[in-house]
């Protein structure tokens, strides 16, 4: 065993706990109420489809739920063919 | 058409969703195309022992409902680009799969993976049964323990009955694999031997992987013990499981009890 494991071997405890207060947060909020990152992507969604007809096959949702931060990317492929000018895109 | 594994026990707390993981991501590594999907519905767990549980946007229920594009449910790995992750849903209800759901889910991934390991729930019911129920292949989590090889022949059965396989008269693969075994209790004679298990279930051994904190280690970490640790027994033995799943010869090696210094000192013996 060098350094480098007894280093290890004493972070990952703290590693776990800081991993679960952030999920067990966002789960017990979301028991009574959908997160607010939900909500938009929810509404987002919506008002995409109600200018362009997008296939779902060319919709990327991804969600990183940090303790502080949260990001939400929405990654939509829009076919030339319709002309509608989206800044969300990307 | 990729090979679908399930990997069920029967009884709780053996080290399924763990052995999914580790057994997943060696896989992977070498390359392979490789899903993971968690059955565990109402109580998910992989997505936490994959270090992706921050990142689950839908899951399987929302696949099989419509509500969610299968390639928009999987997540990929952040480590093995070869890697994905297919979360269980968190709902109480029960019936949420439906058997014909789950049917063209796999079907989809089998179409595009090389590997589909599914991650049964405890128990023989309806969720364990449904996760076993299109498998080509079954790797059967056994601890060195009067219950657990009782509960594993249970599931030997179900697999010889209840898989789609079965019912067409073809054979599903059957694995043992037996975990957190505890090399210095064997030696004192205070677990079942290896032989003892497969004397008694009668199936062919995968691994042997022994009892270590390791596995603990990289729980903790939200990462697989074959990626996280790839040099310690745990994950070795894991990497050499999945070598033999992949259809190696390899011999499997039982793991021996290192003697301590007070064992030595004292002249003690193996029982
Ligand atoms: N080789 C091992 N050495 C030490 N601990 C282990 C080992 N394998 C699994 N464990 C531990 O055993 C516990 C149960 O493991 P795991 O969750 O993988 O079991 P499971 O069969 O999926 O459980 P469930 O039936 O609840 O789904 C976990 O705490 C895990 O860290
Ligand atoms: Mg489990």
């Amino acid at each position: 065993m060098n350094l480098l494991d007894i280093f290890k071997r004493r972070s990952s405890a703290p590693v776990a706990r800081e991993r679960l207060q952030v999920l067990l947060a966002y789960e017990r909020r979301n028991r009574s109420q959908p997160d607010l990152v939900s909500i938009l992507r929810e509404e987002i969604m919506a008002v995409i489809a109600k200018h362009v007809q997008i296939d779902q096959d060319y919709l990327q949702v991804s969600m990183d739920r940090g303790e502080t931060m949260s990001t939400l990317e929405i990654d939509i492929q829009i076919p030339n063919k319709s002309a509608v000018p989206l800044a969300m895109a990307g | 058409m990729g090979k679908v594994v399930v990997v069920t026990s029967g009884k709780g707390g053996v080290g399924k969703t763990t052995s999914t993981a580790a057994l997943g991501a060696a896989v992977a590594k070498t390359g392979k195309k490789v899903a993971l999907v968690d059955f565990d519905v109402g109580l998910r767990n992989l997505d936490l022992i994959m270090g992706a549980e921050r990142r689950v946007v839908f899951d399987l229920v929302n696949v099989i409902q419509g509500s969610a594009k299968l390639s928009q449910a999987l997540i990929r790995d952040k480590r093995v680009e070869t890697l994905f992750l297919l979360p269980a849903s968190q709902t109480r209800d029960k019936d949420a799969l439906t058997e014909d759901g789950v049917g063209e889910v796999i079907d989809k991934l089998r179409s595009v993976f090389d590997y589909v390991f599914c991650d049964s729930p405890a128990g023989i019911e309806r969720g364990a049964q449904l996760a076993m129920r299109f498998a080509d292949e079954a790797v059967i989590v056994t601890n060195p323990e009067v219950s657990s090889v009782r509960d594993s022949d249970r599931i030997i059965g179900l697999l010889d009955a209840r898989t789609l396989r079965a019912e067409q008269g073809e054979q599903i693969a059957k694995h043992v694999l037996v975990t957190r075994y505890d090399a210095a209790r064997a030696s004192r004679g205070e677990m079942l031997s290896i032989d003892d298990v497969l004397e008694i279930l009668s199936t062919p051994l995968l691994g042997i992987i022994p009892e270590s904190q390791d596995v603990l280690r990289a729980s903790n970490l939200g990462s697989p013990v074959t990626l996280s640790e790839p040099l310690n027994a745990a994950a070795k033995a894991y990497i050499d499981a999945a070598r033999r799943l992949e259809g190696e010869d390899l011999p499997v090696v039982v793991p021996f009890e290192r003697k301590g210094f007070l064992d030595r000192l004292l002249g003690r013996r193996a029982a």
